[in-house]
């Protein structure tokens, strides 16, 4: 059928929820990429075919998106009559056959395996106080909803923000609505979302476009992944609302080609909401046309740059242009085009909804809601979480992600990827927000938050990130193309023990003059993994050249493996696995390493199994 | 650049579906040259050749775009390409090793096909599945938490399994 009108979408809710009983239990198992990877698919068949067999009637399956605890996939939920939740982890095989027998069959639920987050979802059609320490906004439907049904996004007042807007709101209306909530671009530096809608609205011109940006490249950040392969409709439904508040009638969704289950999510996504005509033509019997195609990303991180993106959409090399003029000016085709990223656009249903004041009651005045964070690294709680802005990051590591893996001590965060910088041990009382962040010489970026503990060797990082940044630069300007090689010659030179202290010191200049000179915004802040290590880990960098020695024990030239004469027994598996064979030693007997031959490769040390061999 | 590669049975028929659609779109010509790689696993030369008298774009042009984007590839790839994620999860969780691994295993460097032309290697910035790490790609599966030995493990299964199915 095809939704004409309000009432027809309210109608079709309402269908929704009559035609059958709901099942006495409900299994969801999460199935985005990381799911998948841990052996959802396994799990499902396990599901499907155990009910089966039983003939279980009282029970639905369903596939859903990512519940945020990727380290605990697969997972699966159980939700019963009453609505009670009982959320099982590392679901393989065997655990399936003990969740039905017990739970589904006899209704007891299973104590072991079994997680409580501290997490609250909003809903759309009611406001509740905030409770837990997670709250999910953008992320309000993943782990909830089937992403491939769009019955069940509407279950979940699916396009009623839509319709909203289409039927009680003017295209200011709307803007205003946006502008007053204090929305921020979630993709990096943070501009106010109404500001860049009313540019577009403002501009006359017969043609204007609305891109998504899903060209998450940020090394560490997933969450846009996450929030297409979970809830696609909520990001079509706020690109047809940002097209009808700018006067837009067509969407490019920009995505990275190497994330193809949210690329397959989108398309079906796309067809479905066409087909009921909440997309297309005449959305929902009104004069309002909006569609949307989708655009496969190439392999460029320069491409997550607006100006790059639009010349990669038009089908040449992605190389980012002069602003001004803005895309809200001249974007795609020369059309004027707004271009907000993925989690932005994930934020504006529950907005539309339920109102701006309650939007910046969440959060901190200047950065009002909740941002999702993608933790990872040597951080206990891997996955996803989502929280009001301003949390401090103590409480972000050792509350929501859990603390340091294995009890080590905690030494920095990065955030921001290769335009960010690291936030160190001294700084968790800091709020996280937009400006302190930036204030710290780091940034918000998508929100990657990479965890280092005692082991991490900063100046190492350093040129990891300053690797990527000279493989990705996308080579048009001279400080971003050459500067940056010259910062990884002189980490290079570092790393391998051959630094002097004037080679902190041009660190430090070049980085300020690649920071002032750049063309784009990545260029501009592909020094900050430098200047920031260095401004609160100068002392890692002196180690290095002075003492020629790595703190961290990481930079390979500067370390050397022992073997213990106390604890070697003399098993020879460090001789065995010896890539190179410098290690000498007769069975039973002490054993020893060749140094002037030993590769630094590590292997001796993995395979030790009395700890004899240590690196200094 | 220079471009070393036999591209003798290059079946251009193969092409013309998509230059009937695509050609005179404006803008799709990196959608075009995706859909031919999708066709040949590369781009070969005469294709891009080809590519250029349809749409109208200078060769120099298309090839610009082909060597721009890290997606597209020049030359033959094996029947698995394999993509060892260098994002910095994966980097502070030892990816380093686990390339080394897989080099070691298969006998080959990143961007280089094994013998067999059975497995490509290619080292790639983030894939998103930080939670993963390190974590790699094979076609379009992803593989995480991996240690060197378990990649080898997965490299050698694959083998195993393809040589069986040729029989």
């Amino acid at each position: 059928m095809k939704i004409r009108s309000f009432d027809d979408l309210k109608q079709y809710k309402k269908s929704l929820y009559g035609n059958k009983k709901t099942a006495k239990y409900t299994v969801l198992v999460g199935m985005a990429t990381c799911g998948v990877a841990s052996g959802a698919n396994t799990t499902m068949t396990a599901f499907e075919e155990t009910v089966n067999e039983l003939g279980l009637k009282n029970v639905t399956l369903k596939r859903t998106g990512c519940i945020g605890y990727c380290f605990l996939e697969p997972i699966a939920e159980v939700i019963d009559e009453q609505g009670n939740s009982t959320i099982y982890t590392k679901v393989d095989k065997a655990k399936v056959a003990e969740i039905v027998s017990s739970h589904l069959q006899n209704g007891k639920p299973l104590t072991e395996g079994v997680i409580k987050p501290d997490m609250q979802r909003i809903n759309l059609a009611e406001v509740k106080p905030i409770q837990k320490r997670q709250l999910r906004v953008a992320l309000r439907n993943c782990g909830v909803i089937d992403p491939e049904s769009l019955d069940d996004y509407i279950k979940y007042d699916g396009y009623m923000a839509l319709a909203k807007c289409l039927f009680e709101l003017t295209p200011n209306g709307v803007i205003e609505i946006i502008k007053r909530s204090g929305l921020r671009g979630r993709g990096g530096g943070g501009f106010s979302t109404g500001l860049k809608w009313s540019f577009v609205a403002k501009e006359n011109a017969p043609v204007k476009n609305i891109i998504c940006n899903a060209d998450e490249g940020d090394p560490g950040a997933f969450m846009d992944r996450s929030i297409l392969e979970g809830d696609p409709n909520s990001i079509l439904e706020a690109m047809a609302i940002a097209g009808y508040a700018t006067g837009a009638a067509h969407g490019y969704i920009y995505i990275r080609a190497e994330y193809p289950m949210a690329v397959k999510r989108l398309k079906i996504a796309i067809a479905q909401a066409t087909e009921m005509g909440l997309l297309g033509d005449n959305i929902m019997g009104t004069d309002f046309s909006f569609d949307i195609q989708i655009k496969l990303g190439a392999g460029a991180f320069v491409c997550g740059e607006e100006t790059a993106l639009i010349h990669s959409i038009e089908g040449k090399r992605g190389e980012p242009k002069m602003k001004p003029p803005y895309p809200a000016k001249r974007g795609l085709w020369g059309e004027p085009t707004c271009v907000n990223n993925v989690e932005t656009y994930a934020n504006i249903c529950p907005i539309i909804i339920k109102g701006d004041q309650w939007f910046n009651s969440m959060g901190t005045t200047k950065s009002p809601g909740t941002k999702v964070f993608a933790l990872a690294g040597k951080i206990n709680n891997v996955g996803l979480v989502e929280v009001p802005m301003g949390i401090t990051l103590r409480e972000m590591i050792y509350d929501v992600g859990g603390g340091i893996v294995d009890g080590k001590a905690f030494k920095a965060i990065q955030t921001g990827g290769p335009s960010g910088g690291v936030i160190p041990y001294t700084m968790l009382d800091t709020p996280i927000e937009y400006d302190s962040l930036v204030a710290m010489g780091s940034m918000m970026g998508s929100g990657g938050m990479i965890v280092m503990d005692e082991d991490d060797c900063m100046v190492n990082i350093a040129k990891f990130y300053l690797e990527f940044s000279v493989e990705e630069s996308c080579g048009r300007c001279t400080p971003c193309r050459i500067g940056n090689k010259r910062l990884f010659e002189i980490l290079e030179k570092i790393t391998n023990g051959n630094g002097t202290m004037d080679d902190i010191r041009k660190l430090k200049e070049l980085g300020r003059v690649i920071k002032d000179t750049a063309l784009c915004g990545l260029g501009q802040t592909s020094p900050n993994p430098v200047l920031s290590t260095l401004h609160f880990f100068e002392d890692e960098y002196i180690a290095h050249v002075v003492d020629r020695t790595c703190p961290a024990k990481t930079c390979s030239s500067l370390i050397r493996y022992f073997i213990m004469p106390d604890k070697c027994i003399g098993c020879t598996l460090c001789a065995r696995v010896c890539p190179v064979s410098c290690i000498d030693g007769e069975r039973k007997a002490l054993h020893s390493i060749r140094q002037h031959e030993c590769i630094k490769c590590g292997a001796c040390m993995d395979a030790c199994k009395s700890n004899a061999i240590v690196k200094r | 650049m220079e471009v070393t590669t036999t591209q003798n049975g290059v079946d251009l028929e193969l092409l013309k579906p998509v230059l009937a659609e695509y050609a005179k779109v404006s803008g799709s010509l990196i959608t075009i040259l995706q859909k031919t790689q999708a066709i040949y696993g590369y781009l070969p030369i005469s294709a891009l050749t080809e590519i250029a008298a349809a749409t109208g774009v200078a060769p120099a042009k298309i090839m610009g775009v082909a060597t721009f984007y890290t997606q597209f590839r020049l030359e033959p790839i094996g029947k698995y390409l394999i993509m060892v994620c260098q994002g910095t999860a994966c980097h502070v969780n030892g990816s380093e090793k686990l390339a080394q691994a897989l080099s070691d295993e298969l006998g080959i460097q990143d961007g280089e096909t094994s013998k067999d032309g059975l497995f490509t290697l290619k080292h790639v910035a983030c894939l998103g599945c930080c939670s993963l790490a390190p974590a790699i790609m094979i076609n379009d599966d992803v593989y995480g938490n991996l240690t060197g030995d378990k990649a080898r493990k997965i490299v050698q299964d694959i083998a195993k399994k393809t040589k069986e199915a040729a029989k």
